[in-house]
Protein backbone atom coordinates (compact mmCIF):
# COMPACT_ATOMS: atom_id res chain seq x y z
CA UNK A 1 0.00 0.00 0.00
CA UNK A 2 2.97 1.97 0.78
CA UNK A 3 4.23 1.63 -2.70
CA UNK A 4 1.09 2.41 -4.04
CA UNK A 5 0.68 5.85 -3.19
CA UNK A 6 4.53 6.88 -3.49
CA UNK A 7 6.18 6.60 0.08
CA UNK A 8 8.79 3.97 1.53
CA UNK A 9 7.24 4.16 5.39
CA UNK A 10 4.32 5.40 7.58
CA UNK A 11 6.55 7.87 8.94
CA UNK A 12 6.69 9.85 5.62
CA UNK A 13 3.15 10.24 5.82
CA UNK A 14 3.49 11.84 9.13
CA UNK A 15 6.68 14.40 8.03
CA UNK A 16 4.44 17.43 7.92
CA UNK A 17 4.07 17.02 11.69
CA UNK A 18 7.06 18.83 13.61
CA UNK A 19 9.25 16.19 14.73
CA UNK A 20 9.10 17.34 18.63
CA UNK A 21 5.67 15.90 18.62
CA UNK A 22 5.35 13.26 16.68
CA UNK A 23 7.08 10.99 19.58
CA UNK A 24 6.67 13.07 22.40
CA UNK A 25 8.91 11.70 25.67
CA UNK A 26 5.79 10.95 28.74
CA UNK A 27 7.25 10.27 31.81
CA UNK A 28 4.14 8.18 32.76
CA UNK A 29 4.61 5.83 35.83
CA UNK A 30 4.57 2.12 35.05
CA UNK A 31 1.31 0.47 34.55
CA UNK A 32 -0.41 -1.20 37.74
CA UNK A 33 -1.56 -4.49 37.20
CA UNK A 34 -5.28 -4.86 37.21
CA UNK A 35 -5.03 -6.54 40.75
CA UNK A 36 -3.07 -3.01 41.71
CA UNK A 37 -5.35 -0.89 39.76
CA UNK A 38 -8.69 -2.05 41.55
CA UNK A 39 -6.96 -1.44 44.98
CA UNK A 40 -5.87 1.82 43.85
CA UNK A 41 -9.51 2.74 43.10
CA UNK A 42 -11.18 1.58 46.05
CA UNK A 43 -8.91 3.38 47.73
CA UNK A 44 -9.92 6.73 46.24
CA UNK A 45 -13.57 5.49 46.85
CA UNK A 46 -13.40 4.81 49.94
CA UNK A 47 -12.90 8.72 50.54
CA UNK A 48 -16.01 9.42 49.52
CA UNK A 49 -18.25 10.35 52.26
CA UNK A 50 -21.50 8.80 52.00
CA UNK A 51 -24.72 11.01 53.29
CA UNK A 52 -28.09 10.59 53.06
CA UNK A 53 -29.20 12.64 50.14
CA UNK A 54 -32.14 15.23 50.78
CA UNK A 55 -31.08 17.21 47.89
CA UNK A 56 -33.16 17.91 44.24
CA UNK A 57 -32.79 21.35 42.99
CA UNK A 58 -33.09 19.34 39.69
CA UNK A 59 -31.50 16.20 39.66
CA UNK A 60 -33.10 13.55 41.48
CA UNK A 61 -32.50 10.02 43.76
CA UNK A 62 -35.29 7.60 43.16
CA UNK A 63 -35.42 3.97 43.03
CA UNK A 64 -34.06 2.28 40.20
CA UNK A 65 -35.27 -1.64 39.57
CA UNK A 66 -32.15 -3.85 38.41
CA UNK A 67 -34.30 -5.17 35.61
CA UNK A 68 -33.68 -1.15 34.09
CA UNK A 69 -29.73 -1.23 33.67
CA UNK A 70 -29.71 -4.93 33.36
CA UNK A 71 -31.97 -5.00 30.20
CA UNK A 72 -30.30 -1.13 28.83
CA UNK A 73 -26.66 -2.63 29.07
CA UNK A 74 -27.23 -5.05 26.62
CA UNK A 75 -24.91 -4.75 23.48
CA UNK A 76 -27.57 -4.43 21.25
CA UNK A 77 -28.73 -1.72 23.20
CA UNK A 78 -25.75 -0.19 24.49
CA UNK A 79 -23.69 0.14 21.13
CA UNK A 80 -26.04 0.58 18.72
CA UNK A 81 -25.69 3.27 16.96
CA UNK A 82 -27.73 6.62 15.55
CA UNK A 83 -30.62 5.04 13.38
CA UNK A 84 -30.23 7.20 10.13
CA UNK A 85 -30.17 3.86 8.57
CA UNK A 86 -33.72 2.41 8.93
CA UNK A 87 -33.32 -0.96 7.55
CA UNK A 88 -30.34 -1.76 9.73
CA UNK A 89 -31.90 0.01 13.03
CA UNK A 90 -35.54 -1.38 13.61
CA UNK A 91 -34.76 -2.43 17.59
CA UNK A 92 -33.21 0.85 18.21
CA UNK A 93 -36.25 2.88 16.23
CA UNK A 94 -38.93 0.52 17.84
CA UNK A 95 -37.73 1.43 21.24
CA UNK A 96 -37.71 5.04 20.57
CA UNK A 97 -41.13 4.95 18.98
CA UNK A 98 -42.59 2.82 22.01
CA UNK A 99 -40.99 6.00 23.99
CA UNK A 100 -42.69 8.62 22.27
CA UNK A 101 -45.64 6.57 23.33
CA UNK A 102 -45.19 6.37 26.58
CA UNK A 103 -44.09 10.04 27.10
CA UNK A 104 -47.72 10.67 25.02
CA UNK A 105 -49.45 9.17 26.77
CA UNK A 106 -47.78 10.38 30.34
CA UNK A 107 -48.28 14.13 29.22
CA UNK A 108 -51.72 13.77 27.45
CA UNK A 109 -49.63 15.31 24.41
CA UNK A 110 -50.36 14.18 20.98
CA UNK A 111 -46.91 14.44 19.37
CA UNK A 112 -43.57 13.68 21.05
CA UNK A 113 -39.88 13.74 19.88
CA UNK A 114 -37.31 10.86 20.07
CA UNK A 115 -35.70 13.19 23.13
CA UNK A 116 -33.10 15.75 23.60
CA UNK A 117 -30.14 16.13 25.85
CA UNK A 118 -31.58 17.23 29.09
CA UNK A 119 -34.97 19.42 30.33
CA UNK A 120 -33.01 22.93 30.01
CA UNK A 121 -32.59 22.45 26.60
CA UNK A 122 -35.86 21.22 25.71
CA UNK A 123 -37.40 24.49 27.46
CA UNK A 124 -35.42 26.25 25.23
CA UNK A 125 -36.02 24.28 22.25
CA UNK A 126 -40.01 24.65 22.98
CA UNK A 127 -39.56 28.41 23.65
CA UNK A 128 -38.08 28.64 20.17
CA UNK A 129 -40.65 26.98 18.68
CA UNK A 130 -43.52 28.99 20.46
CA UNK A 131 -41.61 32.25 18.94
CA UNK A 132 -41.56 30.67 15.28
CA UNK A 133 -45.31 29.81 15.85
CA UNK A 134 -46.47 33.16 16.99
CA UNK A 135 -43.85 35.38 15.21
CA UNK A 136 -44.03 37.16 18.49
CA UNK A 137 -40.66 38.86 20.06
CA UNK A 138 -41.42 38.54 23.76
CA UNK A 139 -40.74 35.17 26.19
CA UNK A 140 -42.19 35.49 30.00
CA UNK A 141 -40.59 33.11 32.27
CA UNK A 142 -40.87 32.48 36.09
CA UNK A 143 -38.59 34.05 38.46
CA UNK A 144 -38.93 30.91 40.22
CA UNK A 145 -37.76 28.88 37.53
CA UNK A 146 -34.00 26.40 37.84
CA UNK A 147 -31.84 29.12 37.50
CA UNK A 148 -29.62 26.62 34.87
CA UNK A 149 -32.62 26.33 32.91
CA UNK A 150 -32.42 30.49 32.56
CA UNK A 151 -29.07 30.76 31.56
CA UNK A 152 -29.76 28.10 29.08
CA UNK A 153 -32.37 29.88 27.67
CA UNK A 154 -30.46 32.74 27.77
CA UNK A 155 -27.89 31.36 25.46
CA UNK A 156 -30.49 29.94 23.17
CA UNK A 157 -32.01 33.37 22.59
CA UNK A 158 -28.78 35.62 22.97
CA UNK A 159 -28.54 36.31 19.53
CA UNK A 160 -32.11 36.23 18.24
CA UNK A 161 -32.96 39.87 17.10
CA UNK A 162 -35.44 41.65 19.13
CA UNK A 163 -36.43 38.63 21.32
CA UNK A 164 -36.80 39.57 24.69
CA UNK A 165 -37.16 37.29 28.15
CA UNK A 166 -38.94 38.82 30.77
CA UNK A 167 -39.34 37.67 34.31
CA UNK A 168 -42.30 37.47 36.51
CA UNK A 169 -41.91 37.74 40.03
CA UNK A 170 -42.84 34.87 42.81
CA UNK A 171 -44.75 35.80 46.11
CA UNK A 172 -43.96 34.99 49.71
CA UNK A 173 -44.25 31.82 49.71
CA UNK A 174 -42.87 30.80 45.98
CA UNK A 175 -46.05 30.82 44.55
CA UNK A 176 -46.49 32.75 40.75
CA UNK A 177 -47.44 36.38 41.39
CA UNK A 178 -50.70 36.68 39.30
CA UNK A 179 -51.16 40.39 38.89
CA UNK A 180 -47.50 40.52 37.66
CA UNK A 181 -48.54 37.64 34.88
CA UNK A 182 -51.81 39.41 34.27
CA UNK A 183 -49.58 42.80 33.95
CA UNK A 184 -46.87 41.49 31.67
CA UNK A 185 -48.52 39.29 29.16
CA UNK A 186 -49.28 41.03 25.72
CA UNK A 187 -49.37 41.10 21.98
CA UNK A 188 -46.28 40.44 22.12
CA UNK A 189 -45.83 37.90 24.23
CA UNK A 190 -45.12 34.83 22.57
CA UNK A 191 -45.45 32.43 25.51
CA UNK A 192 -45.34 31.95 29.22
CA UNK A 193 -43.25 28.91 30.79
CA UNK A 194 -44.80 27.36 33.31
CA UNK A 195 -42.97 25.48 35.95
CA UNK A 196 -45.25 22.88 37.60
CA UNK A 197 -43.79 22.01 40.09
CA UNK A 198 -40.71 25.60 39.99
CA UNK A 199 -37.70 25.65 41.54
CA UNK A 200 -38.89 25.81 45.25
CA UNK A 201 -41.02 22.29 44.66
CA UNK A 202 -44.65 24.34 44.15
CA UNK A 203 -47.36 23.88 42.22
CA UNK A 204 -48.94 26.43 40.42
CA UNK A 205 -52.68 26.96 39.79
CA UNK A 206 -51.87 25.74 36.17
CA UNK A 207 -55.40 26.09 34.94
CA UNK A 208 -55.56 29.66 35.71
CA UNK A 209 -52.44 30.66 34.28
CA UNK A 210 -53.62 28.70 31.21
CA UNK A 211 -56.50 30.73 30.66
CA UNK A 212 -54.96 33.87 31.26
CA UNK A 213 -51.77 32.76 28.86
CA UNK A 214 -54.18 31.91 26.29
CA UNK A 215 -56.47 34.95 26.60
CA UNK A 216 -53.73 37.14 25.38
CA UNK A 217 -53.43 34.84 22.61
CA UNK A 218 -49.83 33.31 23.67
CA UNK A 219 -48.37 29.91 23.82
CA UNK A 220 -48.39 27.73 27.41
CA UNK A 221 -45.18 26.36 27.79
CA UNK A 222 -45.56 23.36 30.73
CA UNK A 223 -41.79 22.41 32.38
CA UNK A 224 -43.20 19.09 34.26
CA UNK A 225 -42.01 16.54 36.53
CA UNK A 226 -42.60 13.10 34.75
CA UNK A 227 -42.72 11.57 38.11
CA UNK A 228 -44.70 13.57 39.47
CA UNK A 229 -47.56 12.99 36.71
CA UNK A 230 -47.98 9.72 38.09
CA UNK A 231 -50.55 11.93 40.21
CA UNK A 232 -50.95 15.31 39.51
CA UNK A 233 -52.67 16.47 35.88
CA UNK A 234 -50.85 15.72 33.06
CA UNK A 235 -50.28 19.33 30.78
CA UNK A 236 -52.57 18.25 28.67
CA UNK A 237 -55.87 18.75 30.36
CA UNK A 238 -54.57 22.32 31.51
CA UNK A 239 -54.44 22.57 27.55
CA UNK A 240 -50.34 23.21 27.01
CA UNK A 241 -49.29 24.01 24.09
CA UNK A 242 -45.78 22.64 24.17
CA UNK A 243 -44.79 20.41 27.13
CA UNK A 244 -41.25 19.53 28.18
CA UNK A 245 -39.70 17.44 31.38
CA UNK A 246 -36.39 16.47 32.55
CA UNK A 247 -36.63 12.50 32.19
CA UNK A 248 -33.84 11.56 34.43
CA UNK A 249 -36.32 10.91 37.36
CA UNK A 250 -37.38 8.30 34.93
CA UNK A 251 -35.16 5.28 35.57
CA UNK A 252 -31.86 7.51 35.14
CA UNK A 253 -29.34 7.56 37.79
CA UNK A 254 -27.93 10.92 39.09
CA UNK A 255 -23.83 10.33 37.35
CA UNK A 256 -23.17 13.41 39.44
CA UNK A 257 -25.21 15.78 37.07
CA UNK A 258 -25.64 14.17 33.80
CA UNK A 259 -26.43 12.51 31.29
CA UNK A 260 -29.78 14.06 31.25
CA UNK A 261 -33.22 13.01 29.23
CA UNK A 262 -34.48 16.01 27.56
CA UNK A 263 -38.36 15.15 26.85
CA UNK A 264 -40.65 17.60 24.39
CA UNK A 265 -44.47 16.85 23.03
CA UNK A 266 -47.10 19.22 21.65
CA UNK A 267 -50.56 19.33 19.87
CA UNK A 268 -50.78 17.70 16.85
CA UNK A 269 -50.97 21.72 15.39
CA UNK A 270 -47.20 22.14 16.07
CA UNK A 271 -45.24 18.77 14.92
CA UNK A 272 -43.64 20.73 11.98
CA UNK A 273 -42.38 22.91 14.34
CA UNK A 274 -40.53 20.43 17.17
CA UNK A 275 -37.16 20.26 17.01
CA UNK A 276 -34.66 16.84 16.90
CA UNK A 277 -35.27 13.36 15.82
CA UNK A 278 -38.89 12.00 15.25
CA UNK A 279 -39.34 8.10 14.34
CA UNK A 280 -42.80 6.65 12.94
CA UNK A 281 -44.11 3.82 12.33
CA UNK A 282 -44.39 2.75 8.17
CA UNK A 283 -44.64 -0.27 6.12
CA UNK A 284 -42.13 -1.96 3.94
CA UNK A 285 -42.20 -2.78 0.30
CA UNK A 286 -43.46 -6.55 1.43
CA UNK A 287 -46.01 -4.73 3.68
CA UNK A 288 -44.83 -5.66 7.39
CA UNK A 289 -44.79 -2.87 9.94
CA UNK A 290 -41.20 -1.01 10.31
CA UNK A 291 -40.35 2.29 11.83
CA UNK A 292 -38.33 4.92 10.10
CA UNK A 293 -37.66 8.49 11.21
CA UNK A 294 -39.97 11.22 9.92
CA UNK A 295 -40.62 14.61 9.12
CA UNK A 296 -37.07 15.05 8.53
CA UNK A 297 -37.75 18.08 6.48
CA UNK A 298 -37.55 19.96 9.35
CA UNK A 299 -33.83 18.89 10.06
CA UNK A 300 -30.95 20.93 9.38
CA UNK A 301 -29.69 18.15 6.99
CA UNK A 302 -31.98 18.86 4.46
CA UNK A 303 -33.66 22.28 5.29
CA UNK A 304 -30.08 23.26 6.48
CA UNK A 305 -30.53 27.13 7.94
CA UNK A 306 -33.91 27.32 7.34
CA UNK A 307 -34.28 24.00 9.87
CA UNK A 308 -36.25 23.84 13.29
CA UNK A 309 -33.38 23.74 15.39
CA UNK A 310 -29.22 22.96 14.60
CA UNK A 311 -29.90 19.74 17.10
CA UNK A 312 -30.15 16.41 15.90
CA UNK A 313 -29.23 14.12 17.97
CA UNK A 314 -31.34 12.30 21.37
CA UNK A 315 -30.47 10.62 24.18
CA UNK A 316 -31.80 7.11 22.86
CA UNK A 317 -30.05 5.21 26.05
CA UNK A 318 -31.61 7.20 28.51
CA UNK A 319 -34.65 7.02 26.57
CA UNK A 320 -34.44 3.44 26.62
CA UNK A 321 -34.26 3.10 30.54
CA UNK A 322 -37.22 5.57 30.92
CA UNK A 323 -39.21 3.29 28.97
CA UNK A 324 -38.05 0.38 30.60
CA UNK A 325 -38.99 1.98 34.51
CA UNK A 326 -42.59 2.95 32.86
CA UNK A 327 -43.17 -0.24 31.48
CA UNK A 328 -42.11 -2.18 34.84
CA UNK A 329 -43.88 0.35 36.87
CA UNK A 330 -46.99 1.03 34.67
CA UNK A 331 -49.72 3.66 35.33
CA UNK A 332 -50.54 1.99 39.09
CA UNK A 333 -46.91 1.84 39.87
CA UNK A 334 -45.86 5.01 38.78
CA UNK A 335 -48.79 6.90 40.88
CA UNK A 336 -47.49 4.40 43.95
CA UNK A 337 -44.22 5.71 43.96
CA UNK A 338 -45.51 9.75 42.97
CA UNK A 339 -47.38 9.10 46.27
CA UNK A 340 -44.68 7.89 48.34
CA UNK A 341 -42.77 11.03 47.36
CA UNK A 342 -45.75 13.22 48.37
CA UNK A 343 -46.20 11.57 51.60
CA UNK A 344 -42.31 11.71 52.64
CA UNK A 345 -41.68 15.41 51.54
CA UNK A 346 -44.73 16.38 53.74
CA UNK A 347 -44.55 14.77 56.23
CA UNK A 348 -40.73 15.94 56.39
CA UNK A 349 -42.10 19.10 56.13
CA UNK A 350 -44.60 19.54 58.93
CA UNK A 351 -42.00 18.10 61.47
CA UNK A 352 -39.59 20.69 60.52
CA UNK A 353 -42.28 23.38 60.41
CA UNK A 354 -43.21 22.74 64.02
CA UNK A 355 -39.58 22.86 65.07
CA UNK A 356 -38.72 26.59 66.90
CA UNK A 357 -36.85 28.70 64.00
CA UNK A 358 -37.75 27.07 60.87
CA UNK A 359 -40.52 27.26 58.35
CA UNK A 360 -42.30 26.39 55.39
CA UNK A 361 -44.31 28.67 53.80
CA UNK A 362 -47.62 27.35 52.93
CA UNK A 363 -47.71 26.19 49.09
CA UNK A 364 -48.95 23.14 47.57
CA UNK A 365 -45.71 21.22 46.56
CA UNK A 366 -45.07 17.71 45.41
CA UNK A 367 -41.32 16.10 46.68
CA UNK A 368 -39.61 19.26 47.55
CA UNK A 369 -39.93 22.69 49.44
CA UNK A 370 -38.26 25.49 51.47
CA UNK A 371 -37.55 25.71 54.61
CA UNK A 372 -36.69 29.47 56.49
CA UNK A 373 -34.03 28.63 59.04
CA UNK A 374 -32.65 30.26 62.00
CA UNK A 375 -29.33 30.24 60.70
CA UNK A 376 -27.60 30.44 57.23
CA UNK A 377 -28.20 28.00 55.18
CA UNK A 378 -24.45 26.76 54.81
CA UNK A 379 -24.14 26.50 58.53
CA UNK A 380 -26.93 23.96 58.27
CA UNK A 381 -25.77 22.38 55.88
CA UNK A 382 -22.05 21.88 57.14
CA UNK A 383 -23.56 20.71 60.59
CA UNK A 384 -26.37 18.22 59.30
CA UNK A 385 -23.26 16.76 57.11
CA UNK A 386 -21.46 16.18 60.09
CA UNK A 387 -24.28 14.17 61.20
CA UNK A 388 -23.99 12.06 57.84
CA UNK A 389 -26.82 13.95 56.01
CA UNK A 390 -26.94 15.96 52.66
CA UNK A 391 -29.15 18.44 54.24
CA UNK A 392 -30.66 20.08 50.72
CA UNK A 393 -29.33 22.84 48.72
CA UNK A 394 -28.47 26.39 49.50
CA UNK A 395 -30.37 29.00 47.65
CA UNK A 396 -28.28 31.93 48.25
CA UNK A 397 -26.21 31.60 44.89
CA UNK A 398 -29.10 31.96 43.06
CA UNK A 399 -31.33 34.25 45.02
CA UNK A 400 -30.92 37.92 46.71
CA UNK A 401 -31.34 37.70 50.46
CA UNK A 402 -31.90 33.62 50.74
CA UNK A 403 -28.84 32.83 53.16
CA UNK A 404 -31.12 31.42 55.54
CA UNK A 405 -33.16 29.30 52.80
CA UNK A 406 -32.89 25.85 52.04
CA UNK A 407 -34.73 23.54 49.32
CA UNK A 408 -35.23 20.43 50.76
CA UNK A 409 -36.02 17.38 48.69
CA UNK A 410 -37.55 13.79 50.34
CA UNK A 411 -38.56 10.90 48.00
CA UNK A 412 -39.24 7.53 48.12
CA UNK A 413 -35.85 7.04 48.67
CA UNK A 414 -36.00 8.42 52.12
CA UNK A 415 -37.67 5.81 54.14
CA UNK A 416 -39.10 7.29 57.58
CA UNK A 417 -36.33 6.47 59.68
CA UNK A 418 -34.42 8.71 58.04
CA UNK A 419 -36.73 11.42 57.80
CA UNK A 420 -36.94 10.86 61.61
CA UNK A 421 -33.13 11.23 61.85
CA UNK A 422 -32.94 14.34 59.69
CA UNK A 423 -35.63 16.14 62.12
CA UNK A 424 -33.73 14.73 65.38
CA UNK A 425 -30.31 16.07 63.92
CA UNK A 426 -32.03 19.62 63.27
CA UNK A 427 -33.48 19.68 66.57
CA UNK A 428 -30.18 19.08 67.91
CA UNK A 429 -28.08 21.76 65.83
CA UNK B 1 -56.70 25.83 -16.47
CA UNK B 2 -53.71 27.67 -16.35
CA UNK B 3 -52.19 26.24 -19.35
CA UNK B 4 -48.97 25.87 -20.13
CA UNK B 5 -49.37 28.43 -23.00
CA UNK B 6 -50.85 30.92 -20.86
CA UNK B 7 -49.22 31.22 -18.24
CA UNK B 8 -46.11 33.03 -17.68
CA UNK B 9 -42.56 31.11 -16.04
CA UNK B 10 -39.86 32.22 -13.35
CA UNK B 11 -36.59 30.68 -14.09
CA UNK B 12 -36.78 29.29 -10.77
CA UNK B 13 -40.11 27.04 -12.18
CA UNK B 14 -43.39 28.94 -10.62
CA UNK B 15 -46.05 29.94 -12.95
CA UNK B 16 -48.49 32.85 -12.84
CA UNK B 17 -51.55 33.18 -15.07
CA UNK B 18 -52.98 36.66 -14.63
CA UNK B 19 -56.66 36.86 -13.68
CA UNK B 20 -58.24 40.58 -13.66
CA UNK B 21 -55.46 42.10 -11.30
CA UNK B 22 -54.34 38.66 -9.32
CA UNK B 23 -51.37 36.41 -10.67
CA UNK B 24 -52.37 32.96 -9.75
CA UNK B 25 -49.13 30.89 -8.77
CA UNK B 26 -48.12 27.33 -8.76
CA UNK B 27 -45.53 25.05 -9.85
CA UNK B 28 -44.36 23.65 -13.33
CA UNK B 29 -45.08 20.06 -14.48
CA UNK B 30 -41.35 19.88 -14.86
CA UNK B 31 -41.09 20.68 -11.47
CA UNK B 32 -43.10 18.61 -10.04
CA UNK B 33 -41.69 15.92 -11.31
CA UNK B 34 -38.16 17.02 -10.41
CA UNK B 35 -39.76 17.20 -6.88
CA UNK B 36 -41.42 13.67 -6.53
CA UNK B 37 -44.32 12.93 -4.49
CA UNK B 38 -45.34 16.11 -2.41
CA UNK B 39 -46.55 15.50 1.40
CA UNK B 40 -47.26 18.74 2.62
CA UNK B 41 -47.54 22.45 1.25
CA UNK B 42 -46.40 24.82 4.01
CA UNK B 43 -48.41 27.94 2.48
CA UNK B 44 -48.38 31.28 3.11
CA UNK B 45 -50.77 33.60 5.36
CA UNK B 46 -53.93 35.52 3.80
CA UNK B 47 -52.05 39.25 4.13
CA UNK B 48 -48.60 38.47 3.65
CA UNK B 49 -46.69 41.54 1.67
CA UNK B 50 -44.44 39.70 -0.93
CA UNK B 51 -41.34 40.71 -3.52
CA UNK B 52 -40.61 39.26 -6.84
CA UNK B 53 -38.03 36.66 -6.02
CA UNK B 54 -38.80 36.51 -2.29
CA UNK B 55 -39.37 33.22 -0.47
CA UNK B 56 -42.80 32.53 0.38
CA UNK B 57 -43.93 29.16 0.88
CA UNK B 58 -42.28 25.48 0.75
CA UNK B 59 -43.08 22.42 -0.59
CA UNK B 60 -41.74 18.94 1.55
CA UNK B 61 -41.92 16.36 -0.80
CA UNK B 62 -40.33 12.60 0.34
CA UNK B 63 -36.99 13.36 -0.60
CA UNK B 64 -36.41 17.38 0.03
CA UNK B 65 -38.15 20.62 0.93
CA UNK B 66 -38.10 22.96 -1.71
CA UNK B 67 -38.36 27.10 -1.51
CA UNK B 68 -41.26 28.80 -3.79
CA UNK B 69 -40.29 32.06 -4.50
CA UNK B 70 -43.15 35.08 -5.54
CA UNK B 71 -42.69 35.41 -9.23
CA UNK B 72 -44.36 39.22 -8.81
CA UNK B 73 -44.86 41.26 -5.63
CA UNK B 74 -47.78 42.23 -4.20
CA UNK B 75 -50.12 41.05 -1.50
CA UNK B 76 -51.39 37.11 -0.94
CA UNK B 77 -54.88 37.29 -1.05
CA UNK B 78 -55.74 33.52 -1.38
CA UNK B 79 -54.10 30.11 -0.75
CA UNK B 80 -55.48 26.64 -1.99
CA UNK B 81 -56.88 25.28 1.30
CA UNK B 82 -57.62 22.04 -0.55
CA UNK B 83 -53.63 21.42 -1.02
CA UNK B 84 -54.18 21.06 3.44
CA UNK B 85 -55.91 17.83 2.92
CA UNK B 86 -54.46 16.72 -0.28
CA UNK B 87 -50.94 18.21 -1.17
CA UNK B 88 -50.82 15.83 -4.03
CA UNK B 89 -52.90 17.20 -6.15
CA UNK B 90 -50.13 19.60 -6.78
CA UNK B 91 -48.22 16.29 -8.73
CA UNK B 92 -51.66 15.32 -10.45
CA UNK B 93 -52.57 18.76 -11.40
CA UNK B 94 -49.67 21.22 -11.03
CA UNK B 95 -51.35 23.54 -13.78
CA UNK B 96 -55.20 23.39 -12.93
CA UNK B 97 -56.14 22.19 -8.93
CA UNK B 98 -52.64 22.22 -7.58
CA UNK B 99 -52.20 25.86 -7.52
CA UNK B 100 -50.80 27.34 -4.46
CA UNK B 101 -51.68 31.07 -4.19
CA UNK B 102 -52.93 34.48 -5.52
CA UNK B 103 -51.41 37.40 -5.55
CA UNK B 104 -53.03 40.80 -5.88
CA UNK B 105 -50.41 42.59 -7.88
CA UNK B 106 -48.21 45.63 -6.81
CA UNK B 107 -47.06 46.25 -10.54
CA UNK B 108 -48.20 44.32 -13.14
CA UNK B 109 -45.39 44.94 -15.48
CA UNK B 110 -43.44 42.51 -13.69
CA UNK B 111 -45.72 39.49 -15.48
CA UNK B 112 -43.88 40.44 -18.50
CA UNK B 113 -40.40 40.17 -17.25
CA UNK B 114 -41.17 36.36 -16.97
CA UNK B 115 -40.51 33.67 -19.54
CA UNK B 116 -43.23 32.67 -21.93
CA UNK B 117 -43.25 28.84 -21.90
CA UNK B 118 -40.92 28.18 -25.02
CA UNK B 119 -38.48 30.28 -23.07
CA UNK B 120 -39.09 28.63 -19.87
CA UNK B 121 -38.80 25.15 -21.60
CA UNK B 122 -34.83 26.27 -22.94
CA UNK B 123 -34.11 26.79 -19.77
CA UNK B 124 -35.12 23.29 -18.71
CA UNK B 125 -33.54 21.77 -21.56
CA UNK B 126 -29.71 22.91 -20.65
Amino acid sequence: MLRTVGVSSVKELLSQIPQELLYPALSLPAALSEQELTAHVKGLAAKNKPLVNFIGAGCYEHFIPAAVPALASRGEFLTAYTPYQAEASQGTLQTIYEFQSCICALLGMDVATASHYDGATALAEGVCAALRITGRKQVLIPAALHPHYKQVLHTYLHNMADVQIKEVPFKGNYALDMDALKQNLSSESSCFVLAQPNFFGGLEEAEEISALVHAAGALLVTLVNPLSLGILKSPAEYDTDIAVAEGQVLGNPMSFGGPGLGIMAAKKAYVRQLPGRMVGIAKDKQGRRSFVLTLQAREQHIRREKAASNICSNEALCALQAVIYLTLLGPQGLKEVAELNVSRAHELAVRLDALDGYEVKEMPFFNEFVLECKLPAWKVIEKMAEKGIAAGYALDKDFDGFEHRLLICATEMRTEADIANYVRAMEAI
Amino acid sequence: MYNQENCRFAATHEWAAKEGELAVVGISNHAQEEISDIVFVDLPKVGTQVKVGQNCCVIESVKSASEIYAPVSGEIVAVNEALNDDPALVNREPHAGGWLFKIKMANPAEMDALLDFAGYQATIQK
